[in-house]
C-alpha cells in the first residue's frame, strides 16, 4: 500500500497517539500554559461552571408535616482508597467530592460518609482517608464498610472514628449509625491471614465469605435506643449494607434484614440510607423508605435478578469516561422525616428522587427513565 | 406376604434363563474375559507408577501442587460448560467413518474446557495477574463478568474510531482503568480472560453491533 493511504482508524489512532506524545513532552510551564488557556476559553463559553456542582431546583408537590423545618445534609461514600501512591484515580475522586460538598451554600447540617472509605483496611488507606475528609467545612459523620474493617476487624478505623454504631437528635429526627457488614467468622477454620480474609471480603462476587448482617447485639442496642422514642418520631438510619435482601451472590444483603426491619416497623416514617451498591437504587418496605448513594470509585451494575420494583435504573455507565456512574449527593429531609435523594452525577445531570415518589409508591414525581439499560 | 402360583412360574422362567445366559457367556468370551483381565491388572500397575511420579512431584512442589481449580471453583462461581454426554447414547457414528466417541472424549472436552475458563477467572479478579499498576482488577466493576456484554461484539466504537471486538475491549480497560499493559490477541491470559467472560454469558443471544 502507498504510504499515503491510510484507513480512517489508522489515521484516527495515529493522531491520536501523537498527540499524547507530544503532551508528555511538554515541561511543566508549557503545559500550565496550555491547560489554563483550554479552561479559560472553557470558562467563556460558560460550558463549566465553577464547581461540578449543578444547581438543583425541586418542586414539592405535597407539604410535609412536622415539628422542625426541613434541611440539607450531603453525603459521600465508597471512595476505595488505596495508598495514594498506588492509585491516585480514587483520591482524586474522594478530593473532588470534598470540593462538591465545600461547595454546597448554604452548607448542609452534616456530612453522611457511607463507608468503604479504604480498599483494604490498611491504616495508610484509612489515613489518608480520614485526612482527606478533615477538609470538610460541615461536621462528618461516618459509618464502617467492609473494606475498612476486616484487616484488623476495626481497630484503626476505631482508632480514627471513634464508636460504629450511635445515634443522635437533630431538628426533632433521630439519626442511627449501625454497622451492618457484621460476617460469621469463616476464616479461622481455613487458616487465612489478616490480609486474606481481607481480600476475601473485598472481593464484591467471592463465595467464600459470608453473608452481612447487623448482629444479635446491635440489634438489642437499636432496640433499647428506639425504646425511648414515640412511633411518630421520624426515624433516619444509616447503614453501609442495604438492609433488606437484594441479591446474595454480590453480597448486597443484610442477612438478619427481617429483624431489623421488624424493629423500625413501629415507626411512622423509617428512611435507611445505604452504602455498598455504587448505584441509584429505590426501594420501600412498609413505612421504610430505602435509598442508595452513589460511589465516588466506581459504579457497580445492577444486580441481575432482585431489584426492586421502585427502582428506576441510573443509565449505565459510559467506560470511555472514567468517573461516569461516580458522584455524591444530598439529602433534603422533610421534617416528617422523609427525603429527597439527589444523586449528583459527576458527568449528568443530577437526578432526584422525591420523597413523593416513595410517598405515593410510584405513583407521582418518577424520576426520568433510563436511555441505555443494563444489558 | 403370599407366594402366589403365578409369581412362581415367573421367577423359575428367570432363573432358567439367567441359567442359559451365563451358560453362553462362559462358552462363548472367557478367553477375552481373561485377556480383559489381564489388560486391568496392566493398567492398575501403570496407574500405581503414575500416583507415585504423582506424589512425588507433589512433594517437591508443594505451592503448586494445590488444587487452584477447585480453589479458584469456590471463590468465584463459573459457569459450567456445555453437557456432551448425550453423544454417547444411542448409535453414535454408525455409518460414519469419523465421530465415535467415548466418555473419555466428553470428559476431557469439558475439563479442558473449564479449566481455561477457570484460569480466566482467576486472572480477571487479580489485578497483579493482568499486570495492572493501580490495584484494579476487572472485578472491581464487573462481578461476575457482568456488564461486559461479550455477545454484542464486534461494534463499531466511536471512541475508538474503529470497531472493536471483545479483546479490544479488555484491552482497553487494561490500559486505562487497570493501567497495565496491552496484551497481544493470543496471550495466553488474553485467551483465558475471553473465555471466562464468554462462559459466564453463557446462553445469551449473539448480537452483533448491540450498544
Amino acid at each position: 500500500m502507498k504510504q499515503g493511504l491510510k484507513s480512517v482508524e489508522t489515521r484516527y489512532m495515529e493522531e491520536r497517539d501523537e498527540f499524547f506524545r507530544a503532551l508528555r513532552k511538554l515541561d511543566r510551564r508549557s503545559f500550565i500554559k496550555l491547560s489554563t488557556a483550554a479552561l479559560g476559553a472553557v470558562a467563556a463559553h460558560g460550558i463549566i461552571p465553577p464547581n461540578s456542582f449543578q444547581p438543583v431546583t425541586l418542586a414539592y408537590g405535597q407539604t410535609a408535616t412536622g415539628t422542625g423545618g426541613s434541611f440539607r445534609i450531603a453525603y459521600i461514600s465508597d471512595s476505595h482508597l488505596y495508598e495514594k501512591d498506588v492509585n491516585d484515580r480514587f483520591v482524586r475522586a474522594l478530593m473532588r467530592a470534598v470540593d462538591d460538598v465545600n461547595a454546597l451554600d448554604p452548607q448542609p447540617d452534616f456530612v453522611f460518609y457511607g463507608g468503604d472509605l479504604a480498599q483494604l483496611g490498611q491504616p495508610k488507606e484509612l489515613e489518608l482517608g480520614a485526612g482527606i475528609l478533615r477538609n470538610l467545612r460541615a461536621p462528618l459523620k461516618i459509618m464502617v464498610g467492609e473494606h475498612d474493617w476486616y484487616l484488623d476487624m476495626g481497630e484503626k478505623w476505631k482508632q480514627l472514628f471513634g464508636e460504629p454504631t450511635y445515634s443522635w437528635d437533630h431538628k426533632g429526627i433521630h439519626f442511627v449509625t449501625l454497622l451492618s457488614v457484621v460476617e460469621k467468622d469463616f476464616w479461622t477454620e481455613r487458616g487465612m491471614s489478616p490480609m486474606e480474609r481481607m481480600k476475601t471480603v473485598a472481593g464484591l462476587d467471592n463465595s467464600v465469605q459470608s453473608p452481612f448482617s447487623v448482629g444479635e447485639s446491635q440489634r438489642e442496642w437499636l432496640r433499647n435506643d428506639l425504646a425511648r422514642y414515640s412511633d411518630d418520631t421520624p426515624v433516619v438510619v444509616f447503614s453501609h449494607s442495604p438492609l433488606y435482601k437484594l441479591y446474595r451472590p454480590w453480597n448486597f444483603w443484610t442477612d438478619d434484614a427481617e429483624e431489623v426491619q421488624a424493629i423500625l416497623n413501629r415507626f411512622r416514617n423509617v428512611v435507611v440510607l445505604h452504602g455498598h451498591t455504587h448505584q441509584m437504587l429505590t426501594n420501600r418496605i412498609g413505612n421504610i423508605h430505602f435509598h442508595g448513594f452513589l460511589a465516588t470509585a466506581w459504579p457497580w451494575p445492577y444486580a441481575p435478578e432482585g431489584l426492586p420494583e421502585l427502582t428506576i435504573q441510573m443509565t449505565r455507565p459510559d467506560p470511555f469516561n472514567s468517573q461516569d456512574g461516580c458522584g455524591d449527593g444530598e439529602v433534603q429531609v422533610h421534617p416528617d422525616g422523609l427525603v429527597d435523594k439527589v444523586y449528583n452525577f459527576w458527568n449528568r445531570n443530577p437526578l432526584t428522587v422525591a420523597r413523593n415518589y416513595t410517598a405515593s409508591w410510584g405513583r407521582e414525581m418518577v424520576p426520568p427513565r433510563p436511555n441505555r439499560a443494563s444489558y | 406376604m403370599t407366594f402366589s402360583r403365578r409369581k412362581g412360574v415367573i421367577v423359575l422362567a428367570g432363573l432358567l434363563v439367567g441359567g442359559i445366559l451365563s451358560v453362553a457367556i462362559d462358552w462363548g468370551v472367557g478367553g477375552e474375559v481373561q485377556a480383559v483381565v489381564r489388560q486391568e491388572s496392566e493398567k492398575e500397575q501403570g496407574q500405581a507408577l503414575a500416583d507415585s511420579i504423582m506424589a512425588q512431584w507433589t512433594r517437591e512442589n508443594p505451592d503448586r501442587a494445590s488444587d487452584w481449580i477447585a480453589e479458584e471453583k469456590e471463590r468465584h462461581t463459573v459457569q459450567p460448560p456445555a453437557d456432551n454426554s448425550d453423544l454417547l447414547s444411542g448409535g453414535q457414528g454408525e455409518g460414519h467413518a469419523y465421530g465415535e466417541y467415548t466418555e473419555l472424549d466428553v470428559l476431557m472436552w469439558a475439563r479442558e474446557a473449564e479449566k481455561l475458563v477457570v484460569e480466566g477467572s482467576r486472572i480477571f479478579h487479580d489485578a497483579e495477574a493482568l499486570g495492572g499498576t493501580v490495584g484494579v482488577s476487572c472485578d472491581m466493576c464487573h462481578p461476575h463478568a457482568s456488564n461486559t456484554h461479550p455477545e454484542t461484539y464486534p461494534k463499531f466504537q466511536t471512541q475508538m474510531g474503529r470497531v472493536a471486538l471483545l479483546r479490544d475491549m479488555i484491552n482497553w480497560c487494561i490500559e486505562q482503568p487497570v493501567r497495565g499493559e496491552r496484551m497481544e490477541p493470543d496471550d495466553a491470559r488474553m485467551r483465558a480472560l475471553e473465555a471466562y467472560i464468554y462462559a459466564q454469558r453463557k446462553g445469551t443471544e449473539l448480537n452483533y453491533g448491540k450498544h
